[in-house]
């Protein structure tokens, strides 16, 4: 398991964020947001709540815009430009707390809508490709059903096949085991571990600590907007340098 | 010790209790009623009092009903017939049925292209309104209009021919230049059908022969149960598009189209329908230039159009607000632009959602369409309180008139309301 996480990261730059800054009409609420993430890195970013860690990967693929700093992904500059946006998200694929999936749609649907609607697929190739991770997330029954009939686990492996019907090279996932019970949490940070060590690019915000240490290569602790620490799980953990981190992770780690 | 609670309250469960069906209910009619009906005195005592007045309602109808008179030719004969007993004097109803529902100016020996025109409706809008039949028969609805108006207004057969070639015009340039713009591919397509209907106005003329294999009618002949339904199913069609259009150009994010929707929406819901009917048959006119005599039935339709695409618009809005808003966000993050999340995930949901309040504002408008008595058209309403009962035999027959027209309404209503309970039925796909 230790290995994963020592696992050799490219020297390709996928995230490139700069002094970005953003503001919530007069809230500061991201300051001085200084991270590069390379290919094939993961990275998990905890924090208390109000911290700032969903806004940050939420700017990265545009659905939150920064007022000051500059954010670059796989080599384009995020800017106002729609054509840009788009290009950008159709290299980034996302992950939500509440799964967002489409409920008018089935599974199979929500699969190949975006291939097919936004990559011009042919419809037969995007339903293989879906199949595919359904099968990858070890759903390949559902296929037919639609959302309502999924468990709440069911409906984030859908999600992350869904996401990954785009063949994105970086993942953001928000939170993503957040709204599921017990039971269902090992079966979603499993397909997120499989994930991982296929190399993806991930940048994940979650609590989920054991998962941390078996996959991460960084992790990053944000309070009050800002990057308070970040280290390798090992040291992060064993080592927390500042006090602030301290505190969140005697609070985090007791129960 | 040994008798302590805490021994005796470890328990194991050695097998699983297999699920088993529900008991019976104790049931029957006896127990509905006395369940219903007669659970506590107050209960009995109201359902005394309301089978009573139930009994008083019949009483008082249904010998009126059942005493009815079905063939005389006036008011006059109908109480010599009935020679002072209750009774309803329908020949009325056998009389004048046609021209209730025809109006008193469409031609008898021509009532067969409107009665055409409306057994096609059902075919043109099958395809519509039940999802499961094959798409093929799109077909027949997309040719519907310019044969039904046809076959309604007469004439000669170029004017619906070239209606649809402007159609098919527009869209061909459409279809060409979109892909490389959507303005572009909208605004050709709507310049390339202006300039076919243009030139071939001026064409018309020469082409069309002295006798038309179908007699004109105009439009101010049309009238009857016939001109509520056009005007229904004309202004519900159109005013449904024009909504939606409504409903995104106010969330838009561009000034201009924001107030542009802002000031028509809020315009129109201040303003009464008859206001606006008015100025159809008034001031309309204004608008266009001198000599073009625009068609009253055009007129009154681009009105109540417009009428009902405000509240529509304000329904979709409220459909559009229920939507999470992970929603826009899950579009958004898959890549999709702004039609296509449009198009393939906030409207079909929004309009999901919308059913019931767009149903509601449908059915309103088509019991409002006999508005149009106020303008001198005369729909079955204004048949009823103009011709018939301003003619000497049959002046004072209100009952039975209106109550024909309220039945006529009831069908069709409620018709639309049994459909769309279907619809949401058939829609319900988030439960499990």
């Amino acid at each position: 398991m230790a290995d994963t996480a020592q696992m050799k990261v490219s020297d390709e730059v996928a995230i490139s964020i700069q002094q970005m800054n953003k503001w919530y009409g007069a809230f500061h609420v991201l300051r001085d947001i200084d991270l590069t993430v390379y290919q094939g890195e993961r990275i998990v970013i905890c924090g208390p709540s109000g911290s700032g860690k969903s806004t940050l990967i939420r700017c990265i693929n545009a659905l939150e815009e920064h007022q000051k700093g500059s954010i670059e992904v796989d080599g384009t500059l995020l800017s106002s430009d729609l054509k840009n946006i788009d290009k950008i998200r159709s290299e980034v694929g996302m992950c939500f707390q509440h799964f967002n999936l489409f409920p008018h749609l089935t599974i199979l649907e929500n699969c190949t809508l975006a291939p097919i609607w936004v990559r011009k697929t042919p419809k037969k190739e995007a339903e293989e490709t879906a199949m595919h991770f359904l099968e990858k997330v070890k759903i390949p029954d559902q296929a037919n059903k639609y959302p309502g009939q999924l468990s709440g686990g069911q409906q984030q492996r859908v999600a992350i096949a869904r996401s990954l019907c785009m063949r994105p090279r970086i993942m953001l996932f928000d939170e993503p085991t957040s709204a599921l019970d017990p039971e269902m949490i090992k079966e979603v940070l499993d397909t997120m571990i499989e994930l991982a060590e296929e190399g993806m690019t991930m940048l994940c915000v979650t609590h989920e600590m054991g998962f941390a240490r078996q996959v991460a290569n960084r992790v990053i602790f944000m309070d009050e907007g800002q990057i308070v620490e970040q280290n390798e799980p090992e040291a992060f953990f064993n080592n927390p340098q500042s006090p602030r981190t301290q505190l969140f992770l005697s609070q985090i780690l007791g129960h | 010790m040994s008798d302590t609670p805490a021994q005796s309250v470890a328990f194991v469960r050695e097998t699983a209790i297999p699920p088993s069906p529900a008991p019976a209910n104790a049931s029957g009619i006896v127990k509905w009623m006395r369940d219903n009906l007669f659970a506590t005195w107050p209960n009995a005592l109201l359902t005394i009092a309301s089978i009573y007045v139930i009994y008083l309602i019949l009483a008082g109808t249904m010998p009126w009903i059942f005493n009815g008179v079905w063939s005389t030719n006036s008011l006059a004969e109908c109480r010599e017939v009935l020679d002072g007993t209750v009774g309803a004097c329908f020949s009325v109803l056998t009389e004048r049925w046609n021209q209730l529902l025809f109006g008193f100016k469409y031609p008898v020996d021509q009532y067969w292209r409107p009665l055409t025109a409306f057994l096609l409706m059902f075919a043109a809008l099958a395809p519509v309104l039940f999802f499961d039949l094959p798409r093929k028969l799109l077909i027949i609805t997309a040719l519907f209009p310019f044969v039904a108006y046809w076959l309604i207004w007469g004439g000669t057969i170029w004017t619906p021919l070239f209606a649809l070639l402007g159609f098919v015009a527009g869209y061909l340039v459409y279809a060409r230049f979109v892909t490389q713009s959507f303005a572009l591919g909208f605004f050709g397509g709507v310049f390339a059908a202006v300039v076919v209907w243009i030139v071939t106005g001026y064409i018309t003329p020469m082409l069309a022969p002295e006798q038309p294999l179908l007699e004109a009618v105009p439009s101010r002949d049309l009238g009857g149960y016939m001109l509520n339904m056009m005007l229904g199913l004309t202004c519900v069609s159109l005013s449904l598009p024009l909504g939606i259009a409504l409903a995104l150009g106010r969330q838009s994010s561009m000034p201009l189209i924001k107030w542009i929707c802002v000031i028509f929406i809020e315009f129109i819901r201040g303003v009464p329908l008859i206001t606006l009917l008015f100025v159809a048959n008034v001031m309309l006119a204004y608008f266009f230039p001198p000599g073009s005599g625009v068609d009253l039935f055009l007129r009154v339709v681009i009105m109540i159009t417009m009428f009902s695409s405000a509240y529509i618009a304000e329904v979709i809005r409220g459909g559009l607000a229920a939507l999470p808003k992970g929603q826009y966000e899950a579009a958004d993050s898959l890549g999709l632009d702004y039609p296509q999340a449009m198009r393939l995930i906030i409207l079909p949901q929004a309009l999901k959602i919308s059913i019931p309040g767009i149903v509601n504002i449908a059915v309103g408008l088509f019991k409002d369409t006999t508005l149009v008595s106020v303008i001198s058209m005369f729909d079955i309403l204004g048949m009823i309180r103009g011709p018939i009962l301003a003619s000497t035999d049959w002046n004072g027959v209100y009952w039975e008139l209106l109550g024909f027209a309220c039945v006529v309404f009831f069908v069709v209503c409620y018709s639309i309301s049994q459909y769309s309970q279907w619809l949401e039925r058939r829609l319900a796909t988030d439960h499990r």
